[in-house]
């Protein structure tokens, strides 16, 4: 059957991979982003690489007036209609500590704007029956640490989001998967200090496409972060306060 | 963009150099760079000595810029970004009719350091250089962005093929593919009992795609020895490919020790049977033969190892037997030994390639090993052969430059694009090649 993708955020080395490897598989991909200059490069790639057709649009996760077009656009398809969410802003906690106001704007980046976009889509996949949305999270809102709590806090409010999501789409036969990365090789985590275990895009896209094949709910990618943040999140609070891991 | 402080080395792991790397993943971004802090372009690091290397300095890792930007299934152009892998080229167009026109031996090569090396492939005796088959390409630098041809240009296009990148930095190419029956090679493996043979056998092939394994450890009336492989590509069905394995930390010094390549040697020539054999392959197991194995570099331990590769003139086959005698009597050569005759092609002023025969060996990395190398080198230039830049870690700079009988050309060349010298290397200043004396 044929698949669309909508891809948002379509701008990073993580989506770019996961955006080549659906068109090798012949599927259509509307990449959704800011830089349209990058995305209709990307596009061109994937129309290269064997996708059905390959499209850039513009999308801003603090713009909601952008969502409907990008709905419209894949709604011209036939067949299922799949998103995939690599949407997210990890300001510094220092930058946000010296100006709160960063907090909106990353939490409207990597929580709210995309779920309104979903929650404006997923009507369209209940009509159609079916169809598959990747949201990607992060390790890092598994639990709020001294370094990045904010940028955590909107990842944990958006796995919440996708966790209820998965719950109504179930009903018409629709899919949902929560990716949570570790430690991803882009330009987010390039010449950070402390990164350890880092994944390269592919391996992480090649993980996601797996996990959307078997309907798993929740991915922690590579897989080894899912003990990692077992014992973190095991970590009782009165200890956890007072360590910075 | 950040920069992040690495400690990287060539292939052969021999030079290192301490830099701060930025990696962009747009073009806008790559922009910002060039403008701001203009530094060398490095890809893969693919190259052996310290081509892709800038000791206290900045580079610009461009893998990540990796795009295919348009393709035309009837004429076989492709455009693509500078950061895309000669081996997922193959991989995307091959099973559609379409294959890069040079392929060098590592599908990890970049198409941008492929132009910056000229580099030859197993049909360059029929095709001639990468460079030879770049339609145009985008360089920036600075705030200039140019499109360059070799109509548009011209000189500036010679200077930047096996330009080591000293003109600037190659943001696309377009490039024209050749035609390809599909992703599978059929390959003929013949023995050459000793070097006459082979050099009869590399003469008489009419095959597109030749390459010579040549045991370097042979001596007497073996001096020579080796396995002609001859492929043409074809379709048909092959099985899936194997998983790639990867040498997991550095080899003890013993792995590579002379009885160990000698007994290695024996073997993998007595392999292929004495009347020959054809096979199917897949393709990158015939262009890659060694990329199933990551880092393999690791196989010659932590002080790494040198990769001599010479070409010499066709009526210098004397010197070449030479070569190989003094080789096999120093017992320090690895398995890795490569002969092949190379045609005419030549794609930029600097590019390594000459009608003769290129003899390529690796050596670990020893003070024998580079007094041994010294004495190859000389051999080289008094046949009137030239050495191959993107192997080279060893080389002076007279020696060098007397070689390349258009280096006064690049000079000035360059000169023109980089006066600010921004974009020197490590391999530009060792051996002084961006001056004439």
């Amino acid at each position: 059957m044929s698949e669309t993708w909508i891809i948002l955020g379509a701008t990073s080395s993580m989506s770019r991979a996961f955006a080549r490897a659906v068109s090798e598989r012949g599927d259509a991909v509307l990449l959704a982003g800011r830089d349209m200059d990058d995305m209709k490069r990307t596009a061109a790639d994937c129309d290269a690489r064997g996708a059905r057709w390959a499209e850039a649009i513009r999308f801003d996760a603090r713009k909601p007036d952008t969502f409907p077009a990008i709905i419209t656009r894949a709604g011209k398809e036939e067949g299922m209609i799949n998103a995939a969410v690599f949407v997210g802003s990890m300001p510094e906690q220092e930058q946000i500590d010296a100006d709160p106001g960063l907090i909106n704007g990353t939490v409207q980046d990597s929580f709210t704007g995309p779920a309104e976009f979903l929650q404006i889509l997923a009507p369209m996949m209940e009509e159609r029956g079916g169809g598959t949305v990747v949201g990607v999270g992060s390790v890092a809102g598994d639990r709020g640490r001294i370094g990045n709590y904010v940028y955590g806090a909107a990842k944990a409010g958006f796995a919440t989001y996708l966790s209820g999501l998965r719950n109504r789409l179930n009903r018409s036969g629709g899919h949902v998967v929560t990716v949570k990365p570790g430690f991803v090789d882009t330009a987010m985590t390039w010449g950070i200090e402390g990164m350890f275990l880092v994944a390269s895009p592919e391996k992480v896209s090649t993980d996601i496409l797996k996990a959307v094949r078997k309907k798993r709910n929740v991915l922690y990618t590579p897989f080894f972060w899912r003990y990692i943040m077992l014992i973190i999140r095991s970590i009782p609070e009165p200890i956890f306060k007072k360590l910075s891991v | 963009m950040r920069w992040k402080t690495e400690k990287n080395s060539g292939w052969g792991r021999v030079h290192w150099a301490e830099e701060q790397v930025a990696r962009p993943e747009r073009a806008s971004t790559l922009e910002d760079v060039i403008r701001a802090t203009p530094s060398p372009a490095v890809g893969m690091r693919r190259s052996y000595g310290d081509t892709p290397l800038n000791d206290g300095g900045h580079v610009i890792d461009m893998s990540r810029m990796n795009r295919i930007l348009g393709f035309d299934e009837e004429t076989g152009v492709l455009e693509v970004e500078g950061g895309c892998q000669i081996g997922e080229l193959a991989r995307i167009f091959a099973p559609r009719g379409w294959l890069p026109a040079v392929m060098p031996g590592t599908g990890f090569a970049t198409v941008a350091g492929c132009i910056a090396n000229d580099v030859h492939g197993k049909n360059h005796h029929g095709i001639g250089t990468f460079g030879q088959h770049v339609l145009s390409m985008t360089i920036l630098n600075g705030s200039k962005r140019q499109i360059i041809s070799p109509s548009r240009s011209a000189r500036l296009f010679r200077a930047t093929v096996a330009g080591l990148g000293q003109t600037g930095i190659i943001l696309s190419a377009k490039l024209k593919m050749i035609p390809c029956k599909g992703d599978v090679m059929m390959v003929t493996e013949r023995r050459a009992e000793n070097f006459d043979a082979f050099i009869g056998l590399l003469d008489d092939s009419t095959a597109t795609y030749t390459v010579g394994w040549i045991d370097a450890t042979a001596r007497g009336e073996n001096l020579g020895r080796g396995i002609l492989e001859e492929g043409e590509t074809g379709s048909g069905l092959m099985p899936a490919p194997k998983r790639a394995r990867s040498v997991p930390m550095n080899a003890p010094h013993f792995a590579l020790s002379k009885p160990v390549v000698k007994l290695f040697n024996r073997t993998y020539y007595g392999r292929v049977p004495a009347r020959g054999r054809t096979s199917v392959k897949p393709i990158n197991e015939f262009f890659f033969p060694l990329d199933k194995i990551h880092d393999w570099n690791r196989l010659y331990g932590k002080r790494g190892f040198h990769q001599f590769q010479c070409v010499v003139p066709l009526d210098q086959t004397e010197a070449l037997r030479e070569m190989l005698k003094t080789i096999a009597n120093s017992g320090l050569a690895s398995p890795l030994a490569v002969l092949k005759r190379m045609g005419p092609g030549r794609g930029g002023y600097m590019s390594f390639p000459m009608e003769g025969y290129t003899l390529a060996v690796d050596f670990p990395n020893r003070a024998q090993a580079a007094l041994l190398i010294g004495r190859l080198e000389e051999m080289t230039q008094n046949a009137g052969g030239r050495l191959y830049l993107a192997k080279d870690s060893l080389a002076t700079g007279a020696r060098v430059k007397a070689m390349y009988p258009e280096h006064a050309e690049w000079v000035a060349e360059v000169a023109k694009a980089d006066p600010s010298e921004s974009f020197t290397t490590d391999i530009i200043r060792r051996l002084d090649l961006r001056s004439t004396k």
